[in-house]
């Protein structure tokens, strides 16, 4: 999953950095990741995995790393398969 | 009781009155010769208001944003320079006090703005970045024990009267745009070279001149959390709050003088309803939309305050964007409003319904910040946020 996310990251980041360059706990809003990318991250990360973020999941912590984003994708699919 | 003490012991929004009573006598002057409100601004600091905000340990008051969000309303129906000056100061003091906890430089240095009632101002904007906040081409150097920055500020409100700054950077000089830190600078620890002047349509004593900024301290002057976290949970939410504070309070001065305006053709005229009533009413019908939107605002704020995922939300961030434009708009709307009801009383200066301070003030708010970024911003959020539809919620 990681690998996705990294994937996305590097496609819709905008970061000046290089996404495989960047460690799964590396605080993406230092690596330069600004709000209306993670926006874009985020519609990205819906139409890839076919979820929809919550609204308790629409803040920076959710986007703040990798194994942030990983984790909240994590929570967002198994309520899926609970529901 | 010394007589500080005693000072602060009475009603904040007391000692507001008092110190716009000062302000109010000398807007005009500050308007039209575009310098500093220092008259307003002392009597400001003779209330002790500067440091309210701060922890009583340190010699504050721990009032909450409300509070401060009153005094600035009372000062903007007084002297929109004084009431943008103190509400600037404020947005610096509330990051400080929220951000810089447990830094033993940062706390004493907010215990000096309580006992010697310094004003801080904020060098964010810059040379090739505009005024977006969280971008910055300038990096600190921080080498060993010092802390030295340059930067080519395009504004700096009120810095030349200023007892310190706050002024954004990159973390150091390999850290991308957006990574940056905030530094507090003492005024003996910069220089300020004059690039620009501030002679503006309105809001024209602030003097937000633009300056280069060269300053060295200390490398623990650098505030602790990076400015990511305090432009996001405190700054911008703080901003909007306070601004539209004071934009109510020059709109409320405008339907306060329009009002004194009606009332006074109707005594001349008993019987009859002037032709300015009805337009008057649309006014006040505004007015009170522009206070509800304020209110709520600091409503949510009180109650999302000390929880970061609250203020974090983009839920949050929507409704303060919205507080921002929403108020900045209807405030044009209402002054125009008292305009037409005054007519050439209120466009001439220097008569008791005179408006046009008023009005040229009231333009900055669309562009401090402008509301076009800031709709964008928001836009940007709508298409993953969910609205909330609920009447409380």
């Amino acid at each position: 999953m990681n690998d996705t996310i990294r994937e996305l990251l590097s496609k819709h980041g905008g970061l000046p950095v290089a996404a495989d360059q960047l460690a799964d706990t590396a605080d993406l809003y230092e690596a330069g990741l600004s709000s209306f990318a993670s926006v874009q991250l985020m519609l990205a990360l819906e139409e890839e995995f076919d979820i929809e973020f919550p609204e308790a999941y629409l803040n920076r912590k959710t986007f703040s790393s990798i194994s942030a984003i990983a984790e909240a994708l994590a929570d967002i699919t198994k309520d899926r398969q609970v529901a | 009781m010394n007589a500080p003490a005693q000072v602060a012991a009475m009603d904040l929004a007391e000692r507001a009155r008092r110190a716009a009573k000062v302000a109010a006598e000398f807007a005009d002057r500050v308007d039209a010769e575009g310098r500093f409100p220092a008259e307003g601004m002392e009597a400001v600091k003779a209330e002790r208001l500067m440091g309210v905000m701060i922890r009583p340990e340190l010699g504050g008051e721990s009032a909450t944003l409300t509070q401060v969000a009153d005094v600035c309303a009372i000062l903007g129906q007084s002297c929109a320079a004084t009431a943008m000056t103190y509400a600037m100061h404020q947005i610096q003091i509330a990051s400080l006090a929220d951000y810089a906890v447990g830094s033993a430089w940062h706390e004493a240095f907010l215990k000096r703005i309580c006992d010697e009632q310094l004003l801080v101002a904020s060098a964010t904007s810059e040379a090739g970045i505009g005024g977006n906040l969280r971008n910055s081409i300038c990096a600190i150097e921080v080498d060993g024990p010092i802390a030295r920055l340059t930067k080519d500020a395009t504004v700096i409100s009120y810095g030349a009267a200023a007892d310190a700054i706050m002024v954004t950077s990159r973390r150091n000089a390999e850290a991308p745009h957006p990574d940056q830190v905030a530094t507090l600078f003492l005024k003996e620890q910069y220089t300020l070279e004059r690039t620009s002047v501030w002679d503006t349509l309105g809001m024209r004593g602030t003097c937000s001149d633009g300056y280069i900024f060269r300053g060295e301290c200390p490398a623990e002057q650098i505030l602790p959390r990076p400015f990511a976290e305090i432009a996001a949970q405190s700054m911008l939410a703080v901003s909007h709050l306070l601004w539209g504070a004071l934009w109510y309070g020059i709109a409320a001065d405008a339907v306060a003088r329009s009002q004194a305006f009606v009332r006074a053709a109707a005594r001349k005229m008993p019987g009859q309803t002037p032709p300015g009533a009805l337009r008057l009413a649309e006014a006040s019908n505004l007015l009170q939309q522009v206070k509800a939107n304020v209110v709520a605002g600091l409503k949510q704020f009180e109650a999302a305050k000390g929880n970061a995922d609250a203020l974090n939300a983009m839920s949050f961030s929507v409704a303060m964007n919205n507080i921002k434009v929403g108020t900045s708009q209807m405030i044009l709307v209402i002054i125009n409003h008292c305009m037409l009801i005054c007519g050439i009383s209120a466009y001439k200066n220097g008569t008791p319904y005179s408006l046009g301070r008023h009005l040229r003030d009231a333009h900055s708010a669309q562009l401090m910040i402008s509301n076009d970024r800031i709709l964008g911003n928001t836009s940007t959020m709508l298409l993953v946020n969910k609205q909330d539809t609920s009447l409380l919620g």
